[in-house]
């Protein structure tokens, strides 16, 4: 039973905070030899297997390292083009790795802004009178709860699906907002969350949610 | 319990394409109009489902079979099913239902497949222009155990 990140998000739709607590890294290493028996692509700065999933490395996978060093965005740690330097014979035997590629901050800042969009079109969407946005959204995968503040502040969960007391959670962590951030002289309404308290309750209220299956009421 | 059951109901349901047309729609117990037109309604539905499916495959932390299943608000729930060959059902419903998957693959493959791709006269490329389907979904909802038309 696992929760993966937290995201806040606020009222314009900006990312404000975000925290990854368990990230799993499903990743394969494969020492290939010429040709390669994949095909890949360049897809958002990243070098992605386009065809030839086998053996732990599906089609959307990035090429994380080659020979043991992580690749920087579309080249080598050297510099040099990976897709170039993987059709080059001579730099084989070859071992890469592959595995879900890492969400950058920016990343991370515009899937926030597009899932408050989202939200808002749920609700617009909605065939009943006075809908709220999107609450819950399930994938075979993971769910993602939303709350979402009488001030436009959304908090936004991703859980293993089974995992039970978000609802309470996302409660939890409203008021671990209300009293670590807004009551914090330094930070200004709408900023990006820099507060240490902040930090160290969320994470605690975390532990306490995995733990329990069941955030408790009262605590 | 009694004011529960009264809720349970099926509000509508879109059946897209894989290029984004709206091959049919129908609804059944529909409260509120999105207050735009009926073909801009179909294209906001099918981009939000569309980003929805792009946001899940890159926010997801680990790789996804079936991928984006459904989503629910405070009033209603969407329920999401697409075939291999991309037409995608969407059906609305309210939020004592679950899991409509099951309800959404059968009307894929014995109501779309039966009379709609068998069927030589009917273009399935095209909106969905058979009386018997149409009939038959419809009959098909109404028997649903989680439906009940609402009283006026």
């Amino acid at each position: 039973m696992v929760i993966f990140s937290v995201y806040v998000v606020n009222k314009a739709g900006g990312l404000i905070y975000q925290y990854d607590n368990y990230v799993p890294r499903a990743e394969a290493e494969k020492t290939f030899s010429y040709p390669l028996d994949l095909v890949l692509k360049h897809h958002d700065e990243k070098v992605v297997v386009s065809f030839g999933q086998r053996d732990g490395i599906r089609v959307g996978h990035a090429v994380l390292s080659i020979n043991g060093v992580d690749v920087i965005g579309k080249n080598t740690a050297d510099g040099k083009d990976t897709l170039e330097y993987l059709k080059d014979a001579a730099n084989y035997p070859v071992s890469i790795r592959f595995g879900r590629a890492r969400l950058s901050s920016n990343e991370k800042l515009m899937l926030a802004s597009m899932f408050h969009s989202l939200f808002a079109i749920g609700s617009q969407l909605s065939p009943e009178v006075g809908s709220s946005g999107i609450e819950m959204l399930e994938t075979d995968v993971f769910k993602l709860h939303c709350f979402q503040t009488l001030t436009g502040i959304k908090f936004i969960v991703l859980a293993d699906p089974r995992q039970s007391g978000i609802d309470a959670l996302l409660r939890k962590i409203y008021e671990i907002y209300s009293d670590f951030a807004l009551k914090n002289p330094f930070y200004s309404l709408e900023m990006p969350i820099r507060c240490e308290l902040f930090d160290q309750n969320l994470k605690s209220s975390l532990e306490i949610a995995e733990k329990a299956g069941n955030f408790g009421a009262g605590s | 319990m009694n004011s529960y059951c009264t809720r349970m109901t099926v509000h509508n349901l879109y059946i897209f394409d894989r290029n984004g047309s709206c091959l049919y729609y129908n609804e059944w117990n529909r409260k509120k109009q999105a207050g735009i037109s009926k073909e801009e309604e179909f294209k906001l539905m099918y981009g939000m489902l569309f980003s929805i499916r792009s946001f899940v495959s890159k926010m997801s932390p680990l790789d996804m079979k079936e991928g984006f299943l459904s989503f629910q608000t405070s009033r209603y729930r969407l329920h999401y099913y697409e075939t291999p060959s991309g037409l995608r059902f969407v059906m609305n419903t309210d939020l004592s239902v679950s899991n409509a998957r099951e309800t959404l693959q059968h009307i894929y493959s014995n109501l779309y497949v039966e009379y709609i791709v068998k069927n030589p006269v009917c273009d399935s490329t095209h909106s969905l222009d058979s009386e018997l389907f149409s009939s038959r979904l419809d009959a098909f909802i109404r028997a649903l155990p989680y439906y009940s038309p609402r009283a006026a």
